[in-house]
């Protein structure tokens, strides 16, 4: 056993990464404040799985839980990496979008709710295409109306990551907060290698894709805003912190400064990671 | 996919409702609740079809020592015989708790 402080420190961290979509919603409430709506005993599976051979989860893998944030009233959304890649399906989907509806009517009505997203998926599940890909629109529409009144705060812990419509989703919340083993990404490695080839990214090259698309790449080149430790308490803190300070511009408001970033990059020679965040980087 | 339904004899109510597990590969959700009547029911669905007589074993050590008269809803998604009866303590644990 190492007794150095730093081996004292990691031996008493509580890991977020290996908790479950419950635990991780737990984790972040108030003790004593959780409570679960539309939950596996609701039985709101996806009718649409079994049609395909695949075996449905009874909260098809999205847990709502409501409970309160430093006192106040919150709702964290929270989805289950385990149980077919985190993907968003229709039940599934309209759980999180109606979650944000609701938070975001509360708001309207002058009842604060703190909305929390932690994502941990693939992006649409291919098996119910369209309906999927539906009610990610409708978690879209309701970040961007909701953080008009609150900050609405993402978490990509790992170690799915967050892909697809579901990075874009990622990429709208006024507060993204990652560890260096999430990634995000519109398109997932497999994808890339499948679509463009070999030559253009080999999905078994572990080191390349985490220094593309990981926590601590995308949090130094600005498309994150917290780069935390695999630890409960750690990201909890985080959690609260950036619902203390005041948000600032959205991320996706900011499009005439991001269409300069882009700009200054030659396409034929597109840049190594490490030049990426240099180039874009916040000095690091 | 295959789905199985078991019923044992039981001694005793079940007070309360617990859920267990993850619709993960090799893993697998439970969710035990009181049963309607005076046995324990058991509704396996499973990913993988044919082992239907593993499955009774399984469940037939599960329910010697298990006496709750629960409904007990398995989704399985290929764990093995020793996994699916740790979920299983899991949940009985979890019910004595």
């Amino acid at each position: 056993m190492s007794s150095t402080p730093e081996g004292e420190r990691f031996l008493a961290r509580r890991s977020f990464i290996e908790l479950n979509a419950r635990e991780r919603a737990r984790a972040l409430l108030d003790p004593g404040t959780f409570r679960e709506l539309a939950g596996p005993f609701d039985r709101l599976k996806s009718p649409w799985l079994p049609l395909q051979g695949v075996v449905a989860q009874a909260d098809d893998g999205v847990v709502i839980a409501r409970g309160s944030i430093d006192g106040e009233s919150a709702v964290v959304a929270s989805i289950e990496g385990a149980y077919q890649g985190g993907s968003v399906g229709e039940v599934s989907g309209a759980k999180l979008a109606g979650a944000l509806e609701l938070a975001l009517r509360d708001c309207e009505r002058g009842r604060a709710v703190r909305p929390v997203l932690l994502l941990e998926t693939g992006g649409v599940r291919l098996q119910e295409a369209n309906l999927g890909l539906a009610a990610i629109a409708e978690v879209h529409a309701a970040i961007v109306a909701l953080r008009r009144h609150v900050p609405v705060v993402a978490v990509v812990a790992g170690m799915v990551g967050c892909f697809g419509g579901m990075s874009l989703a990622a990429a709208l919340c006024s507060h993204l907060i990652v560890t260096r083993q999430a990634r995000l990404g519109m398109n997932g490695p497999e994808v890339i290698e499948q679509e463009a080839g070999l030559a253009e990214l080999d999905a078994a090259d572990r080191a390349l894709i985490w220094a593309l698309m990981g926590g601590e790449q995308r949090q130094a080149t600005g498309f994150a805003d917290v780069l935390v430790e695999d630890d409960s308490d750690a990201i909890a803190a985080q959690v609260r912190r950036a619902f203390a300070a005041p948000a600032p511009a959205p991320r996706s408001e900011q499009v005439e400064g991001l269409i300069a970033r882009l700009a200054g990059i030659d396409g034929e020679r597109p840049p190594e990671p490490a030049a990426l965040r240099a180039l874009w980087g916040r000095g690091t | 996919m295959e789905r199985l339904t078991f019923t044992y004899p039981a001694r005793e109510a079940v007070a309360r409702r617990v859920h267990v597990g993850v619709v993960g590969s090799g893993d697998l959700e439970v969710l035990l609740e009181p049963s309607a009547d005076s046995d324990a029911h058991v509704a396996v669905t499973t990913s993988v079809d044919g082992f239907g007589t593993v499955w009774k074993h399984v469940l037939d050590r599960f329910f010697s020592r298990f006496e709750g008269a629960a409904a007990i809803e398995i989704n399985d998604f290929g764990a093995t015989p020793g996994v699916v009866l740790l979920r299983l303590e899991q949940a009985a644990e979890a019910l004595r708790a």
